[in-house]
C-alpha cells in the first residue's frame, strides 16, 4: 500500500518529524484514483471515442437541448429564489432572538439530511391538484405538480441550505461598529443594509448561489416525481441520461453527461471569476 | 471564506439602539417571511410524510414495514452503509493526515479533487460505473469471462454509494486538523511515542467530535442516496432495492401508503441525524471545524 513517493531529501514536501506521510498519501491517492478518477476518466474517454459528428448529432438533438435548458433554467431560477429568501432566513437567524431559534436553525439542514426520493414524493403529494397546497393553488389557475414550476419548487427545497449556510457565518462576523458608523454618518437603516452590509456579503451570496445552482442542475431524486417528465417540456437532463441508459444507448447517455459536466464547469468558472471580482471590489 | 480580520468579540453583546436594528414592523415582516418560507418549504413536506404514512392506520403502516420486500430493502440499505461508511472513514482520516500534517506540492489540487463528487450529478456518478462495468463497458467483457458481477448487484451499489459520500469525512477533518496544528503530535513523538500511538492517543481524541460529525452526514447520505444507486441497481425487488429505491417502486405502483411508510423511516433517520448534529454543534462547536456549509 505504501507507494511512498517521498523519502528523505526530495523537496516534494517539506521535512517534518511526523511519520506516516507515504502511507496516508499513498492510500488516499490509490483510493481516490480507483473510486473517482478512473471512473470519471472513463466517461471522458468514452465521449471522446464517440467522434465529433456523433457527439454533435446528440448534442444538437432537440430533446437533449430542451432537457439541458430545463435543467439549467429551473436550477437558475431556484437558486435566485434561494438567494433572496435564504439571505432573509440567515439574517433572521443571526440577528433576531426568538423562542425556538435553535430548532429553526437546525431545520434549515433538513434538505441535506432528508433522502431526495422522500422529499420528491412528499412535495409531489403536497402540490398535486388534490394536495394541501395544490388544492389551494388550483382555483388560482396555478399548476405546480407535473410542470416545470414543480421542478423549481423541488430545487428550492434542495438548494436552500446551501445559501443559508454560506451566508450565515459571514453575517455572524459583521462588525456592528460598521453599522453604527453608517448610522452616525446619517444613513438610514435601508441605506446601511443596501450600501454597507450587502456589498460585504456579496461574495458569500454568490458562493451560495453557485452551490445551490450546481446542486440543482444535477439533482434527480427530488425532481423526477414532481416533474411529470414530459419530453421537451418537463424532462430534466439527468433523467434523459437515465432514459438513454435504459435504451442501452450508452453513446447518448455519455454525451449528455459530458455536456452537463462541461457546462457546470464553465458556470462554476464564471461564478468564480465574479466572486474574485466582487471580493476585490468590496473585500 | 471568513475574513479573520473582522472579528471583535467584545462587540458581540446585543446593542439594541435603533440605528443598528430594523424598525419593529420591518422586523415583523422579515420574521413572517422566514417562518412562512421555512414552514412551506421544509416543515410541510416533513409533516406530509408522516401524515401519509399513517393515513391508512397503524396496521397498514406496520404491514407495509414488515413486508418481505421492504425488509430486504432495509437490510440492503444497512449493509451498503455498513460497508461504504467505514471505507470512507479510513480514507477521510488518511487523507486528512496527509493533507493537514504535511506541506507538499499539489496539496490544494488534491483537496479540490476530493470535493469533486459534490459537483457531479448523482446520475453521472452512477453512469461512470455503468460505462466501466456494464455489458458494453470497458471491463464488461473481462468481468463476464471471469464470472464477476458488479453492476446490478450489491458491489455496484456499494461503489456508487462510496462515490457520492466520498468527501464527507475528509472535508470535515481536513480544516479541523489544520486548525489544530502539529504541536501535540510533535510533543508526543518527542516523548517517545511512535507514529501510531501519536495518532491513536493524541490526534484521534482531538478530532473525535469532528469525525463523528462527518460520519453522521456521510451515513445519512449513504442510506438516502437515490440517483447514483438507481442507475447501478437494476431495481431487482428483494435483491438490489435499497430503501429509497423501494420508496420509488411503491410510489409508482400507486401504493402511496406503503411508499410513505418506508419514507417515514428515512425521514426518521434524517430527524435523528439533525438532532445529533445539532447536539454536537451545541456541545462541541469549538471542537468541530468552522465549516458548516456543505
Amino acid at each position: 500500500m505504501t507507494t511512498a513517493p517521498a523519502k528523505a531529501g526530495w523537496r516534494f514536501r517539506q521535512p517534518s518529524v511526523i511519520p506516516g506521510f507515504g502511507l496516508t498519501l499513498g492510500f488516499s491517492l490509490a483510493y481516490l484514483t480507483l473510486i473517482i478518477l478512473i471512473p470519471l476518466s472513463g466517461l471522458i474517454w468514452r465521449s471522446a471515442a464517440l467522434g465529433w459528428a456523433d457527439f454533435w448529432a446528440i448534442a444538437t438533438d432537440r430533446r437533449t437541448i430542451n432537457a439541458l435548458e430545463i435543467s439549467f433554467g429551473t436550477a437558475f431560477i431556484a437558486a435566485a429564489v434561494n438567494v433572496v429568501f435564504g439571505t432573509i432566513v440567515a439574517w433572521v437567524l443571526v440577528r433576531y432572538s426568538f423562542p425556538g431559534r435553535r430548532i429553526v436553525d437546525a431545520m434549515v439542514d433538513l434538505p441535506f439530511a432528508l433522502p431526495t426520493a422522500v422529499a420528491g414524493i412528499a412535495l409531489t403529494t403536497l402540490y398535486a391538484p388534490n394536495g394541501w397546497l395544490g388544492s389551494l393553488l388550483a382555483p388560482l389557475g396555478i399548476k405546480v405538480a407535473y410542470t416545470p414550476l414543480g421542478i423549481v419548487i423541488a430545487l428550492i427545497f434542495i438548494g436552500l441550505p446551501f445559501v443559508v449556510r454560506t451566508v450565515q457565518p459571514i453575517m455572524e462576523e459583521i462588525d456592528k461598529e460598521v453599522e453604527e458608523v453608517a448610522a452616525t454618518l446619517g444613513a438610514n437603516r435601508f441605506q446601511t443594509i443596501a450600501r454597507v452590509l450587502l456589498p460585504g456579503l456579496a461574495p458569500a451570496i454568490v458562493t451560495g448561489f453557485a452551490l445551490a445552482f450546481a446542486r440543482g442542475v444535477g439533482e434527480y431524486g427530488s425532481v423526477i416525481f414532481i416533474a411529470g417528465n414530459l419530453p421537451y417540456k418537463s424532462e430534466i437532463a439527468p433523467l434523459l441520461i437515465v432514459i438513454r441508459l435504459e435504451e442501452y444507448n450508452y453513446a447518448a447517455a455519455t454525451a449528455i453527461a459530458a455536456i452537463m459536466l462541461a457546462l457546470s464547469f464553465v458556470m462554476l468558472l464564471v461564478i468564480n471569476l465574479v466572486q474574485t471580482w466582487s471580493r476585490k471590489r468590496y473585500g | 471564506m471568513a475574513d479573520p480580520e473582522i472579528k471583535s468579540y467584545a462587540l458581540h453583546h446585543e446593542s439594541q439602539s435603533a440605528a443598528v436594528t430594523e424598525s419593529r414592523p420591518a422586523k415583523a415582516v422579515l420574521m413572517i417571511v422566514t417562518f412562512a418560507f421555512l414552514g412551506i418549504f421544509l416543515l410541510l413536506p416533513l409533516i406530509v410524510v408522516f401524515n401519509e404514512a399513517f393515513a391508512k392506520g397503524l396496521s397498514a403502516y406496520t404491514e407495509a414495514l414488515t413486508n418481505p420486500d421492504t425488509r430486504s430493502a432495509i437490510h440492503l440499505t444497512l449493509l451498503v452503509a455498513a460497508i461504504s461508511v467505514p471505507l470512507n472513514i479510513v480514507f477521510g482520516v488518511s487523507a486528512a493526515w496527509a493533507i493537514a500534517k504535511f506541506e507538499f506540492k499539489g496539496k490544494a489540487f488534491l483537496t479540490t479533487l476530493i470535493d469533486l463528487p459534490f459537483s457531479v450529478s448523482p446520475v453521472i456518478s452512477g453512469l461512470v460505473y455503468v460505462l466501466l462495468f456494464g455489458a458494453q463497458g470497458l471491463l464488461g467483457a473481462w468481468l463476464k469471462a471471469h464470472g464477476i458481477v458488479i453492476l446490478f448487484a450489491v458491489p455496484g451499489i456499494v461503489l456508487a454509494t462510496i462515490f457520492v459520500t466520498f468527501p464527507f469525512v475528509a472535508r470535515e477533518l481536513i480544516p479541523l486538523m489544520q486548525e489544530q496544528g502539529n504541536g501535540d503530535e510533535e510533543a508526543a513523538l518527542s516523548l517517545g511515542a511512535n507514529g501510531w500511538q501519536a495518532f491513536w492517543y493524541v490526534t484521534l481524541p482531538n478530532v473525535k467530535w469532528g469525525l463523528l460529525y462527518g460520519v453522521l452526514l456521510c451515513n445519512a447520505r449513504a442510506m438516502g442516496e437515490f440517483g447514483a444507486v438507481s442507475v447501478v441497481s437494476g431495481h431487482i425487488r428483494g435483491l438490489t432495492n435499497t430503501m429509497p429505491l423501494h420508496v420509488e417502486i411503491l410510489y409508482n405502483e400507486y401504493n402511496a401508503a406503503a411508499a410513505f411508510a418506508v419514507a417515514s423511516l428515512l425521514a426518521g433517520l434524517a430527524l435523528v441525524t439533525l438532532v445529533l448534529k445539532t447536539l454536537l454543534e451545541m456541545r462541541y462547536g469549538a471542537e468541530i471545524a468552522a465549516t458548516r456549509g456543505h
